[in-house]
């Protein structure tokens, strides 16, 4: 099974390399752009048998800071 | 007096670490691999030198934080050990959840290195009885992920029980209440981002930092 996990700072926490982003972006001369935040994404092919919960855990001891950042998990379909 | 610095893959402090702790205490601490799954038997002092373990892969500290040794780290935290994170140090003992927040990128985005100063906010710990409280040091710094991060109720915690060690005396990296270096509760483990291990000879910069390694062995000396 394909699961893709999606790390993003909390809301309120302060993101100083999205706000840079931002920036080169309005240098670029886009215009418009009213928010940046950068995050991480991962991607692991896991046994079909992992339960959401063996996933919830492998987020929170090790893919995600919950200090800090939030996780999404994304099933993908299996071919 | 026993002491041991750990080294992981990647740590660059180490060497550094363990020639002020020999300087100041007269005897070179054990060094330690992270692979290790168990630490010398009787420690009295463990240190986390500075450095990019693992090269920063995930976040900083995240590796290091779920290594072997870091449960024989924990372990002797929780029996009262005395543990200093320096820098990446600092860094592993926020991922290891031994000390409250987490540190991020600098604010202003760019490796700070430099020589800063420090205002001891705590003087009555283990780590700092050495120095006098309102006290300015002056600690080298050089990070690119210093800034210091835990929610209001955290810092409000933090400041209330006294658990603040250091504050930068000046803008150094964003860090939520110019936050240098916190302890836990039990006041046994400090992580700080400053490096009073490159202070503790004024013929290399200044030795502002050798207080802090006194404090140590004096309270190990009287337990």
């Amino acid at each position: 099974m394909k699961v893709r996990i999606h790390v993003n700072l909390k809301p309120g926490v302060l993101d100083p390399q999205g706000r840079a982003v931002h920036h080169a972006l309005e240098g670029l001369g886009f215009d418009g752009v009213k928010d940046v935040r950068v995050g991480r994404l991962i991607e692991m092919d896991v046994a079909d048998n992992t339960s959401d919960e063996a996933l919830d855990e492998m987020c929170r001891k090790l893919l995600a800071n919950m200090v800090i950042e939030n996780y999404r998990i994304e099933k993908l379909e299996t071919a | 007096m026993k002491a041991a610095v750990i080294t992981f893959p990647g740590s660059n402090c180490d060497r550094d670490m363990a020639v002020a702790i020999e300087l100041v205490s007269g005897k070179a601490p054990l060094r330690v691999w992270h692979g290790d799954a168990s630490l010398p038997d009787g420690l009295d002092f463990i240190a986390l030198p500075g450095g990019f373990s693992y090269g920063d892969y995930l976040r900083c500290g995240s590796m290091a934080a779920n290594s072997p040794i870091m449960r024989a780290i924990k372990d002797a935290a929780e029996r009262g050990v005395p543990v200093l994170g320096v820098c990446n140090g600092f860094q592993v003992l926020a991922e290891s959840g031994l000390l409250p927040g987490a540190l991020m990128r600098n604010a202003q985005l760019t490796f700070v290195c430099r020589t800063v100063p420090l205002t001891v906010e705590n003087s009555q710990s283990l780590f700092t009885s050495r120095y006098d409280a309102g006290q300015t040091i002056a600690i080298p710094v050089a990070h690119h992920d210093g800034n210091y991060f835990a929610d209001e109720e955290t810092l409000d915690r933090l400041e209330g029980e006294g658990r603040v060690a250091f504050r930068y005396a000046e803008s150094v990296n964003g860090s939520q209440r110019d936050i240098a270096g916190v302890l836990n509760e039990s006041g046994n483990v400090l992580g700080m981002m400053p490096h009073p291990e490159r202070a503790v000879e004024d013929e290399t910069g200044g030795s502002d930092g050798r207080a802090l390694f006194e404090s140590v062995f004096e309270s190990l000396a009287v337990a």
